[in-house]
């Protein structure tokens, strides 16, 4: 079958393109994936955004847990600073893709640079699971480089979409926005620890939404997140040492 | 200060975000900690968002159509819906509740 056409490069044989497993994932990473750009733009302007704020968003923030946030936070009454907190915090994991990337593919010079926009969840996972390099590489870059290109081609959808339909509670764009949210989070709470963080991260939100301005509750909940890894992280060192 | 400069900023945070991990040492690559408080601070600023989005109006504590919302889209994700057909989901039942009542 494909044994015959394929070449090996040093001690490591590479797979044609076309029968590449990791080019299979990225391709149908960045279909699923770019394919709900259009929630994101049809909820960005629901926010109050305006569709060439909802574009740079997708294109240059480019990271699908921080741009929700940033337009969630707006869409329940926050400030653009209590939004760019929420986004910012949760941009935090690119930096452990990164690290994770830059150890696994090792990209050079300017190579850097380009990578690093296209780190999210996606290529991540898309690399990640791969066997060998050269598959890592073509599983980061075709996962990173199609959802690029189709969440922002589906952002300008959803975007121009929203801007038609006018009020966002009558179409349920409200409800998308909760199901958005919950479906980010469902992935992360198959550990028990994760989820019992989330448990007390939702109650703390809940408590603090009457007590405190718009869009800060989010940002106590992080703090709370942080302060349980910390000192989790403590209490497991101590255990391990008596 | 506009919208725009707090777009522009945020975007500008997340691209740093991203490509300090491709400069950082490998030392701090190793330490438990990074990963760690990564993953749980992102566990729990998605279910603060779930709870915000579904409950806040304004500074009030409110229940709508979104809890119904809430409840399909929690229903679909346990089995296995995929992740568009989940907000349409959510969607659909915001939409028709209000619409009934």
């Amino acid at each position: 079958m494909n044994g015959s056409s394929s070449v090996t490069v040093g001690s490591e044989s590479v797979i044609p393109w076309r029968s590449s497993p990791a080019v299979r994932v990225g391709l149908s990473l960045g279909i699923a994936t770019g394919l709900y750009g259009i929630s994101f733009g049809a909820l960005s302007i629901a926010a109050g955004l305006t569709f060439w704020q909802t574009q740079a968003l997708s294109a240059l923030m480019f990271t699908g847990g921080s741009q929700f946030a940033f337009i969630g936070v707006l869409s329940g009454g926050g400030t653009g600073a209590a939004a760019l907190g929420a986004a910012s915090l949760l941009g935090v994991r690119n930096t452990v893709y990164g690290m994770t990337m830059n150890a696994l593919l090792r990209p050079r010079s300017w190579r850097k640079a380009v990578a690093a926009q296209v780190t999210i969840d996606e290529s991540n996972a898309a690399a990640s699971a791969q066997p060998t390099g050269v598959e890592r590489k073509r599983g980061f870059w075709v996962a990173g480089v199609s959802v690029f290109l189709l969440w922002n081609l589906f952002t300008a959808v959803g975007a121009l979409l929203g801007d038609a339909v006018g009020d966002p509670g009558q179409w349920g764009l409200d409800g998308a926005a909760v199901a958005a949210f919950l479906g980010l989070l469902w992935p992360r709470l198959r550990d028990r620890e994760p989820l019992a963080v989330a448990v007390v991260c939702g109650v703390v939100t809940a408590i603090s939404i009457p007590l405190v301005p718009s869009g800060i509750p989010v940002l106590v909940a992080a703090v709370v997140a942080l302060a349980w890894g910390l000192v989790g992280a403590r209490s497991a060192r101590k255990t391990v040492r008596s | 200060m506009s919208m725009w400069f707090w777009v522009l900023a945020a975007a500008a945070i997340a691209y740093v975000s991203k490509l300090v991990g491709y400069l950082v040492p490998d030392a701090v690559l190793d330490h438990p900690l990074v990963p760690r408080l990564a993953g749980l601070v992102t566990a729990g600023l998605l279910a603060a968002l779930v709870v915000m989005n579904t409950f806040a109006s304004g500074t009030e504590l409110v229940l709508d159509a979104r809890v119904g919302a809430l409840v399909v889209a929690g229903v679909a994700l346990w089995l296995r819906a995929p992740f568009l057909a989940v907000v349409i989901l959510g969607a659909l039942t915001a939409a028709l509740l209000r619409w009934a009542g």
